[in-house]
C-alpha cells in the first residue's frame, strides 16, 4: 500500500505540511518496502483547483491513503469516489521521518 | 418540536476540540461553542478564500444561509478573541457525508472507504476508535 504524506520539502527530515493542495511536497511511502520519493507540487500557486490537481497527482502516483492537515471539499469529494483514505492530522512540528516512524 | 434544520455539508471535521487563551489575567469564563458549520464556513471564506456562492454551494446551503452561518462564525471568534474565552468545537447542524472517526491513542482523525474492512487507526493501528458523531 501506498502513502502519501503532505511535506515542506524534499528530505525526510523536511517538516509535515498541514495543506494538501497546497503542500510544497508531496512524500510518497511504500509501506511494504519502507521506500520513500518525493514528488513537487507543481501546482501548488494554481489560483483555482490546487485541490482537483492534487488529487489527480496522487491518483497518478497510485497511493490510496493521504496523510495531511486538512482537505477541501472538492478534494475530499473525489478522494471518496476514488476510495481513498484520508487522515487528518494536526501537528505540525512532526517531521516526515516522525510520521513514518508512528506509521511502522 | 424544532423545526428540523437543514443540515449542512462540512468537508472535514476540525483539527481541534478547543482553543484555550493564556496569559489573561480572569480565570474561567463561559466559552464559546463554534459549531462545525461555522468552523467550514470560515476555512472555506477565509481560509480557502472562496466567495460565497462557491463556499455555500459546497455546503449545500443558500447563499443567504451561508452568510449568516458565517457571520455567526466571525460573530463568535471576535467575541472569544476579545472577551478571552475559550473555543470549543460542537457539532452543530453539520452533516459530515462520509464517515469520520477519531483515535483514542494518538486522536489521528480519518475516514474509512468503502472498500477498506478492517476498523483501525491507519497512523498508530490501534483499534480503539470511535465515530466522531458519537463523540459530540
Ligand atoms: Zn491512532
Amino acid at each position: 500500500m501506498k502513502t502519501i504524506i503532505s511535506s515542506t520539502g524534499k528530505k525526510l527530515e523536511s517538516g509535515f505540511d498541514l495543506r494538501f493542495g497546497r503542500a510544497e511536497w508531496f512524500c510518497l511511502l511504500d509501506e511494504e518496502t519502507g521506500e520513500t520519493t518525493f514528488h513537487e507540487n507543481e501546482n501548488k500557486e494554481a489560483s483555482h483547483g490546487a485541490g482537483t490537481k492534487a488529487v489527480e497527482k496522487v491518483i497518478e502516483l497510485g497511493a490510496s491513503k493521504i496523510i495531511s492537515g486538512d482537505f477541501g471539499p472538492k478534494a475530499k469529494e473525489l478522494l471518496e469516489k476514488f476510495n481513498i483514505q484520508m487522515v487528518l492530522l494536526s501537528d505540525d512540528s512532526r517531521s516526515i521521518a516522525d510520521i513514518i516512524d508512528r506509521i511502522k | 418540536m424544532p423545526r428540523r434544520k437543514r443540515m449542512r455539508k462540512v468537508a472535514a471535521p476540525p483539527g481541534f476540540r478547543g482553543y484555550k487563551p493564556y496569559g489573561n489575567r480572569h480565570g474561567s469564563k463561559e466559552h464559546v461553542d463554534l459549531l462545525y458549520e461555522e468552523y467550514e464556513a470560515i476555512k472555506l471564506a477565509d481560509y480557502q478564500l472562496m466567495n460565497h456562492q462557491e463556499a455555500s454551494h459546497l455546503m449545500g446551503v443558500s447563499r443567504a444561509t451561508f452568510a449568516r452561518v458565517y457571520e455567526s462564525a466571525r460573530r463568535k471568534i471576535a467575541r472569544a478573541l476579545v472577551e478571552t474565552r475559550e473555543i470549543r468545537s460542537v457539532f452543530g447542524n453539520a452533516s459530515l457525508d462520509h464517515s469520520w472517526f477519531a483515535c483514542e491513542d494518538c486522536e489521528t482523525r480519518f475516514n474509512i472507504p468503502d472498500n477498506l474492512t478492517g476498523q483501525h487507526c491507519p497512523l498508530c493501528k490501534s483499534e480503539n476508535i470511535h465515530s466522531i458523531k458519537e463523540q459530540i
